[in-house]
């Protein structure tokens, strides 16, 4: 962790449709990436963890659209620049040199009919024009090998590449022209475990190298536990609790983010009858009132029946250096919250 | 029709409800369609695809076998050959003992007691039908339902052994109108119809949010311990499988690399494979810069067209010894009921057997042209 913010989001909303039909995918999404960070995105499908990512990048196509709120590139120290107020041709700029995204199925992301190669040298040539063409060959042989890829693949077209490797080769394009915010949307959940581990390894090791931020989106909780630096954990549109990856682990203080920690089947130790959280996730178009996790919360009060809790910030750290925040009831202090959600924090409260 | 009507009683012997012999299956593989005078003739096999290669399997009642593999490992084709959907190529499967009838009756009969539960109940609930149709059609097709019996009865019957309830709350939805979850209960509700006594569930929960997951496979331990089912569970995730199941099997490029209790075979694992699969797998418990340890060899899966000769693991195995890359390792008891098929057990080999190979550190790229390695043509 490298401190200062990099891309700072505040109060970001993003719904589908318009008028009283329009269904909010996001509501009021506070966020912050700092430098070199992997900021770990963890919900189910439909919580709006996509689309939040989309709408982040201004990706989101209708009828999607962006209805509040404000996202900050930090490029420089106290140089913002709005994403959301840029026009095309900024966002041109800034997209992949700055930002880019690593999308999910790298199956439907690559050309099928152009060469591997052909695909790399294409975002040389479109942002980088003063390259050559030997150059930019160069340039794709180097980023293949970065992902550890051998240059002779260049010639190859992506039916001919195992998953493992389309997925090495979106990232090689991704990190194609250095950018400091990689976004990646499930970068590893059509692989295979070891893939899997081998991709995040290389990953690690790239960005040590590199240095860039992450905003890592999954459904896997266990994975980005191990991997990112802090987690924002969202549940229908809202994020419900966010926190440094090993405090949400030990000391999760949202029941959602209890429930799905413990959804996980343990590796070691004795086996032991988990239940999950009941119900299912709720229909983004008929939300219930009051705190939206209230019909599957083993906790749930009178009050979470009746008003929606915003996001709290807690007196405690998060332990990279960020006061934890969380949106539940139990945590504001009126009540005793239970054991299970008030472990001792292992950063100790914010002084 | 009366004669197949009510329960199936189990024969009184001890055999497993399901038993598989030597299974195998390959897969011809077919070159390039060529035309001849005016339509494509299907050109003769050029290879075959090994998938599965002599997996023998015992599936005893009120236990749950897991199947453990990559994809492309075979198991959703042995899946297949236990469902008889498809045809092994040799090899048997013994139905309480004796040998599966064939015909259409005997496969009528089959299915009575043998069903499937498929990955994606997105895919294999029809759109156009509601829960009811779903549920009364296997009733009605198997003439399960008592003459003046109801079969709305009887399907609300269904819907309650799955946890969905009330009952008349899902009866005329349409699959659109349920979560993935209440899809997969209705997917296990019909395959449960006809009162099976083995249940296959090939990935049953993968296509599931997390936090359902584990409601259906509480559910599927619940009819192991309740209605006394015989279940294979296929998964990808060892995690799951040791959770939930009773013997563990674990398949790597279409074979049985390791079998035994599920506690033993993830605690103490004994097979290099297994070893690599679990240190792959995702462990909050380790997480942090010191509790990982580095992958034991990295690479993919062979080519099944033309499998490394000797043990199959042996291309990427970090522990491989000169007899690895010449002859396949037997199955060796490792543990009461825990069997390993790996030389390193072996406790009689020479020096120049036992001399180790490097390694071939793949990860770059496979041996074999991908796409060739796939589980079917």
């Amino acid at each position: 962790m490298s401190g200062g913010p990099l891309l700072e989001v505040s109060g970001l909303c993003a719904d589908y449709g318009a008028g009283p039909d329009a269904v909010h995918a996001v509501v009021d999404a506070d966020l912050v990436l700092h430098r070199g960070e992997v900021l770990g995105l963890a919900g189910e499908s439909g919580s709006g963890k996509s689309t939040l990512a989309y709408a982040i990048t201004r990706l989101l196509r209708p009828p999607g659209m962006i209805t509040g709120g404000s996202v900050s590139y930090h490029r420089e120290p106290g140089q913002a620049v709005d994403l959301l107020a840029a026009d095309e041709g900024a966002l041109r700029v800034l997209r992949w040199s700055e930002i880019s995204v690593v999308m999910q199925s790298a199956m439907n992301a690559l050309n099928p009919v152009l060469s591997i190669g052909s695909q790399l040298t294409d975002v040389l040539r479109a942002h980088r024009p003063t390259m050559g063409k030997a150059e930019r060959r160069a340039r794709a042989a180097e980023l293949l090998a970065m992902v550890g890829i051998a240059a002779d693949r260049l010639g190859s077209y992506q039916h001919e590449l195992s998953g493992g490797m389309r997925q090495r080769v979106m990232i090689a394009m991704a990190l194609a022209l250095e950018p400091q915010i990689v976004i990646m949307d499930e970068p590893t959940t059509a692989l295979d475990v070891v893939t899997q581990r081998e991709i995040l390894e290389e990953l690690t090791a790239l960005r040590e190298r590199l240095g860039f931020a992450v905003l890592f989106i999954t459904h896997d909780l266990s994975l980005l536990v191990e991997i990112a630096d802090s987690i924002a954990v969202m549940y229908a549109g809202r994020l419900v609790e966010r926190a440094g990856a090993t405090e949400l682990l030990r000391a999760p203080r949202h029941p959602y983010s209890l429930g799905l920690l413990s959804s996980f089947p343990a590796l070691h130790g004795p086996r032991q009858h988990l239940t999950g959280i009941p119900g299912s996730p709720p229909d983004l178009r008929r939300l219930p009132a009051g705190c939206v996790f209230h019909p599957r919360c083993g906790y749930a009060m009178d009050r979470c029946r009746a008003e929606a809790p915003q996001l709290l910030r807690l007196a405690e750290s998060d332990g990279v250096g960020q006061p934890r925040a969380v949106a539940c009831w139990l945590q504001d202090g009126s009540t005793a919250a239970p054991p299970e959600l008030s472990a001792p924090s292992l950063a100790g409260s914010q002084q | 029709m009366t004669q197949i009507q009510g329960i199936a009683q189990p024969p009184a012997t001890s055999a497993p409800p399901l038993e598989a012999r030597g299974l195998t299956k390959h897969f011809p593989v077919h070159g390039r369609a060529r035309g001849g005078r005016g339509r494509l003739r299907r050109p003769a096999a050029t290879g075959l695809v090994h998938a599965v290669e002599n997996v023998s399997l015992a599936l005893a009642a009120a236990r749950v076998t897991a199947v453990v593999g990559e994809s492309g490992s075979g198991k959703s084709t042995l899946a297949r050959m236990l469902a008889r959907l498809i045809k092994p190529t040799s090899g048997t499967l013994l139905l309480d003992g004796s040998p599966v009838p064939t015909g259409g009756r005997g496969r009528r009969a089959y299915t009575r007691q043998v069903q499937l539960v498929l990955q994606d109940p997105f895919a294999s609930l029809n759109p156009v039908h509601d829960v009811r149709y779903h549920l009364a059609r296997p009733l009605q097709v198997h003439g399960l339902v008592e003459p003046g019996a109801s079969l709305d009865e009887a399907v609300a019957g269904l819907l309650e052994r799955v946890a969905l309830a009330p009952a008349d709350q899902f009866l005329r939805k349409y699959p659109h109108e349920l979560s993935g979850g209440q899809r997969q209960r209705v997917a296990i509700a019909r395959a449960l119809a006809v009162r099976p006594r083995v249940l296959l569930a090939d990935e049953p929960v993968s296509m599931l949010d997390v936090s359902i997951r584990l409601g259906v496979l509480n559910l599927l331990g619940d009819l192991r311990e309740r209605e006394r089912l015989a279940i294979l569970y296929i998964t990808h995730d060892i995690a799951s499988a040791r959770y939930l199941a009773d013997t563990i099997v674990v398949m790597y490029a279409g074979q049985v690399v390791e079998s035994g209790p599920a506690e033993a075979v993830t605690d103490r694992p004994e097979h290099p494979y297994t070893q690599l699969l679990l240190s792959a797998a995702p462990d909050p418990d380790r997480a942090g810069p010191s509790g990982r340890p580095a992958l034991g060899s990295r690479g993919a899966p062979p080519s099944l067209v033309t499998p490394p000769p000797g043990c199959r693991f042996h291309p990427r195995c970090p522990h491989a010894m000169a007899i690895c890359a010449d002859a396949a390792p037997p199955k060796f008891d490792v543990a009461d009921g825990h069997q390993s098929a790996c030389w390193l057990h072996a406790s009689d080999l020479d020096a120049a057997q036992a001399s180790p190979i490097a390694a071939r550190q793949a990860g770059q790229a496979p041996a074999q042209p991908p796409g060739q390695g796939e589980e079917t043509p």
